[in-house]
């Protein structure tokens, strides 16, 4: 908000240029007759109110539309993160359709339905047509869109760049014919303009369960598939949203589904209020502004949370007023006193019961359908707070299998569920990931980079505020808190897989001494039975009862500080963890099309080793695996 | 060879003192049955222990000596390279010894073959008689013979047994030729008949194969490489100054060393040695008089501690007054080389050598006899050696 309200940026610029003139040219008698001179009243004659749509117009690349390209993505990003966000406040399980349509090379429709409540006509015209409006600004809630700019920047700009207004279709009730509605967006007034508003006969199709919504832009855009994509984006959602099935038609006409994995809704996040150390003296003034409490008390108890009776008392009584204190007789300076007062005073935590990760189990759940690796863990951290936001942070790491062993590692970034992939570098969890000391987890990491090797890593933000760097909600603002939760994420996931391939490296080494081992013994006994007449056969099996025996003791040995652990019990247990064991691609699978298309050159399915242990497991299909 | 041997060992020759050079046939015979015995039995040993520690469940392991300079002694009253006690255990059950620990067993195997055969093989023979591919694998038991030569080293120093005693024979280099006769397998070789290639040295020269017949030479002059034996030969040189005239091929082999050895005890000949003035030729000239590191276990009956070095010495390009075209510049590796073997015990002793060594790297040039020839192409047979011989001038 804070940035929003501050943001033309062009005015500190011009009061610095007129600031530093006079040093650079000093004032001579000719440029000063050269100059027209402008009058306040002539100045007053230019200045008017700038429109926050007409702001935005003007510099659309806060909104994340700066190039054709980002914008279609931004579009369909926009509208997904809506249509969820109704379904999921609806109690629905969502149903998303995302149609991208090519009508010449550079223009693109893009339709987006959900199965979620529905909008009423009336308030249509306000969603889509204004920015800045919208259910999510004015309260502390965990959902996937924050501002209520989004989906109206995406109508903006296509209106911008085709002329064409944003055709809405939507079903609040099974009873009601749905509403089609066309909209324009009124840039100076930021208002919606209603080009038609009819009733839309065939529903039923659209809206096979009777509730839904459509949204249909054209614009301009740009399509490539790979990295930033909107292919990729929607594989992201699917990985962090277990619980949507989604359909794609891609401009090539082709249809992608991502089927849903798991059947149950995530509980419902609860709205909080603010935490009073997460305000600044700004918007505790403003609140105070708009508060309905007459006194400072009730203010206190009644606009904040955790602050009960005696906690309102303390923070008075040090800021020098009693509970009784008028509102209205709050001025700047006594708010100034409150503000410290609060900042000295300890508060409880706030609530942490409004955030609702996605989970452990469903983050690998996602994690299997979208990512074709060996091993998998995740980790939950618990809730924590940062400038008094109630926040958690969720880490989840694929290892081997198909992902490309000779690259860097890839960092798939969520915040709210929301898959972010621009700015990755800017990002919080991306330097959280170089923090993390990875050689310690038996990867290879070149200093200030990524870890090298076949890894994903997921980082998934829950809060009820995200701090994004910008408006286009790009990367996490670099927050320490947030910061120490996510290496701590990661360390806990990194564990993990150390253990892991620790294990697996000492199986390897077993497995392979022990055929060494096989391989020359019996040459061994051949050559003694020459030489003495002993028999061999009875010789060899001698020798290999000892080979198995020794390969076994040197694997114990091998263990950490020297505990005869054993880890793979450990780890089988661990909820947190799934492996699955090497086997050919299963075709019935649906998660192998998109694991492949999540990395542009899916490496060839290797021949691993498969060593003695992996082949005793039974051949599950995977899906069974992380079920369970 | 070792058919014809096989054929005429009834006629063969006893092993030789100089006063009579035949004895009773038949008695060479029972002493290649009784070395034969004896090496069978060695390798018995050394295949019964694996059996014994594998049905025990243990380790099984064969001890090999270490072939290495800080194993080696310098035994100052023999004037002779021993072997000294360090020994390196092979392991079966350890991932970097095993397959030596394999292939140690398969040579000792095929050495027991030969003997029972009675026949002989060079080391090549014997890479490829242990050569298949490892049952169940595309393995093969070695990948080289550079890896089987090491590993019958090995064995030979580990059942303390010769390499000749395991009837394998090295690569046959070396030439002599001269005022003797020899018996070689029987056949009686005239040492003054040999043409311009002289006769080669066999790879055995134990003295059931060789035996000297008539020696009429009163010292044996050994030179380094072949064109140089060739420039002496021609030049009749053993014939104007009665002597033997030998070649080693650069390093000799163990053939041509136990000739040597066995013309400096048994005939009484001095040996004198024409070699490079440089790090390797010093070495060469160290290994005919003490024995080599590698196969200190045999000075014994190898090294010939009264050789001496005539030449090429360090001082010869002023005394010869050569050109500058003969200097070779010493690399790094040569200097290394030099003050390495300057810093052996058997050298750092002697005066002369130290003086020798230091003078040649105070020159920072080293020269091969071949440097002779630029001042005339007999010059080194009709002049260098025949003063050197005369003023009694060689380093000892």
């Amino acid at each position: 908000m804070s940035t929003l309200l501050a943001a033309p940026t062009k005015k500190p610029r011009t009061t610095m240029s007129k600031a530093r003139k006079p040093t650079t040219s000093p004032p001579s008698r000719k440029t000063k007759t050269r100059r027209s001179k402008a009058t306040a009243q002539t100045l007053a004659g230019q200045q008017r109110e700038i429109s926050v749509s007409e702001f935005f117009a003007k510099n659309r690349h806060l909104l994340g539309f700066d190039n054709p390209r980002k914008a279609l993505l931004t579009t369909i990003k926009e509208a997904v993160d809506n249509a969820m966000d109704a379904c999921e406040e609806g109690g629905i399980l969502p149903d998303i359709f995302v149609q991208v349509l090519q009508l010449g090379e550079t223009r693109f429709k893009v339709t987006v339905r959900d199965n979620g409540p529905g909008i009423v006509k009336q308030q249509i015209e306000h969603i889509f047509g204004k920015l800045l409006y919208g259910s999510k600004f004015h309260r502390l809630k965990m959902s996937r869109g924050q501002q209520g700019i989004g989906i109206s920047a995406a109508g903006m700009y296509g209106l911008m760049t085709t002329g064409k207004p944003v055709l809405i279709i939507s079903k609040p009730s099974k009873k009601k014919p749905a509403h089609e509605m066309r909209i324009k967006m009124d840039t100076s007034k930021n208002r919606a303009e209603v080009v038609s508003d009819e009733v839309h006969q065939e529903d039923d199709k659209l809206f096979p369960q009777g509730t839904g919504t459509q949204v249909e832009i054209e614009l301009e855009g740009k399509y490539l598939k790979g990295r930033q994509s909107i292919d990729e984006y929607l594989e992201q959602t699917a990985i962090a949203n277990p619980h949507a099935h989604i359909t794609y038609v891609t401009p090539g006409n082709e249809t992608r589904t991502f089927p849903r994995s798991v059947d149950e809704l995530p509980d419902e996040p609860k709205e909080i209020k603010p935490h009073p150390k997460g305000i600044e003296l700004g918007t505790l003034i403003q609140m105070l502004e708009r508060t309905e409490a007459a006194k400072v008390g009730a203010f206190l108890q009644n606009d904040f949370c955790r602050v009960g009776p005696s906690k309102a008392k303390e923070i008075c009584q040090t800021a020098g007023m009693t509970n009784m204190t008028w509102v209205k007789n709050v001025g700047h300076r006594e708010a100034e006193a409150l503000y410290k007062a609060i900042q000295e005073v300890k508060l409880t935590a706030p609530p942490t019961d409004c955030l609702v990760p996605i989970g452990s189990k469903a983050l690998l759940a996602g994690l299997l359908k979208g990512v074709k690796a060996e091993f998998y863990t995740a980790s939950t951290r618990p809730p924590a707070v940062y400038r008094g936001n109630p926040f958690q942070i969720e880490v989840g790491l694929a290892f081997g299998g198909e992902l490309p062993a000779q690259e860097t590692a890839r960092v798939i970034r969520f915040a709210n569920r929301v898959p972010l992939l621009y700015q990755q570098a800017e990002c919080c969890s991306f330097k959280a990931v170089l923090d993390a000391s990875w050689k310690n987890y038996e990867l290879s990491q070149p200093k200030g980079s990524l870890p090298l090797g076949p890894l994903v890593v997921m980082i998934h933000m829950a809060s009820v505020w995200v701090p994004f760097t910008s408006e286009s909600k790009e990367a996490i603002a670099d927050y320490d808190e947030i910061r120490k939760e996510m290496k701590l994420a990661l360390q806990e996931c990194g564990r993990k897989l150390g253990t892991y391939l620790r294990r697996r490296k000492r199986m390897q080494r077993e497995s392979e001494r022990r055929s060494i081992f096989e391989r020359y013994i019996r040459e061994v006994a051949k050559s003694c039975e020459k030489i003495t007449g002993a028999d061999a056969k009875k010789l060899y099996e001698a020798l290999l009862r000892q080979a198995e025996r020794r390969t076994a003791q040197a694997d114990q040995q091998l263990d950490d500080e020297g505990r005869i652990l054993n880890e793979t019990a450990r780890l089988a247990k661990d909820e947190q963890v799934v492996i699955v064991p090497a086997q050919q691609p299963d075709p019935a699978n649906n998660g192998n099309e998109i694991g492949e298309s999540l990395f542009e050159n899916p490496p060839k399915p290797q021949r691993r080793k498969t060593t003695k242990r992996s082949r005793k497991k039974p051949r599950s299909p995977r899906r069974t695996a992380k079920r369970k | 060879m070792a058919k014809k041997r096989s054929k005429k060992t009834p006629t063969m020759k006893t092993p030789s003192p100089r006063t009579s050079p035949r004895t009773t046939p038949g008695s060479s015979a029972t002493v290649t049955k009784d070395r034969d015995k004896k090496t069978l039995m060695k390798i018995d040993e050394l295949g019964e222990a694996i059996v014994k520690s594998s049905l025990a469940q243990r380790d099984p392991h064969v001890d090999i000596p270490m072939r290495t300079v800080s194993n080696t002694k310098f035994n100052k009253s023999k004037r002779i390279l021993e072997m000294g006690s360090n020994a390196q255990r092979r392991n079966l059950f350890n991932l970097s010894m095993a397959k030596k620990f394999m292939q140690t067993v398969l040579l000792a195997d095929g050495c027991k073959d030969l003997i029972e055969a009675g026949k002989t093989l060079s080391l090549r023979g014997m890479y490829y008689k242990s050569l298949h591919t490892i049952e169940g694998t595309n393995e093969k038991t070695f990948n080289d013979q550079s890896e089987s030569d090491p590993v019958l080293e090995d064995l030979e120093v580990s059942l303390g047994a010769l390499r000749e005693e395991l009837h394998v024979y090295a690569r046959k280099a070396g030439t002599i030729a001269g005022n003797i006769t020899l018996i070689d397998s029987g056949d009686e070789i005239d040492c003054r008949r040999m043409g311009s290639g002289g006769y080669s040295i066999p790879s055995i020269c134990e003295p059931n194969i060789i035996q000297f017949k008539k020696c009429e030479a009163k010292f044996v002059l050994h030179v380094e490489k072949n064109t140089i034996w060739s420039r002496f030969n021609e030049d009749r040189f053993w014939q104007t100054h009665n002597c033997i005239l030998t070649e080693g091929g650069g390093q000799p082999p163990r053939g041509v060393r136990r000739l040597l050895r066995r013309l400096h005890e048994e005939l009484g000949l001095p040996i004198y040695c024409l070699l490079d003035c440089d790090p390797w030729g010093h070495y060469i000239y160290s290994v005919i008089k003490q024995g080599s590191i590698n196969l200190a276990f045999e000075s014994q009956r190898m090294a010939v501690p009264d050789a001496k070095f005539i030449g090429i010495r360090a001082e010869d390009y002023e005394r010869c007054e050569l050109s500058d075209d003969v200097k070779i510049t010493l690399t790094d590796r040569d200097i290394t080389r030099a003050k390495q073997i300057a810093e052996y015990p058997w050298f750092v002793d002697k005066k002369p050598w130290q003086r020798e060594i230091k003078r040649m790297l105070a020159n920072g040039f080293k020269m091969e006899v071949e440097s002779l020839i630029t001042k005339d192409i007999s010059y080194v047979t009709e002049t260098y050696v025949p003063q050197r011989l005369e003023e009694r001038d060689f380093l000892d």
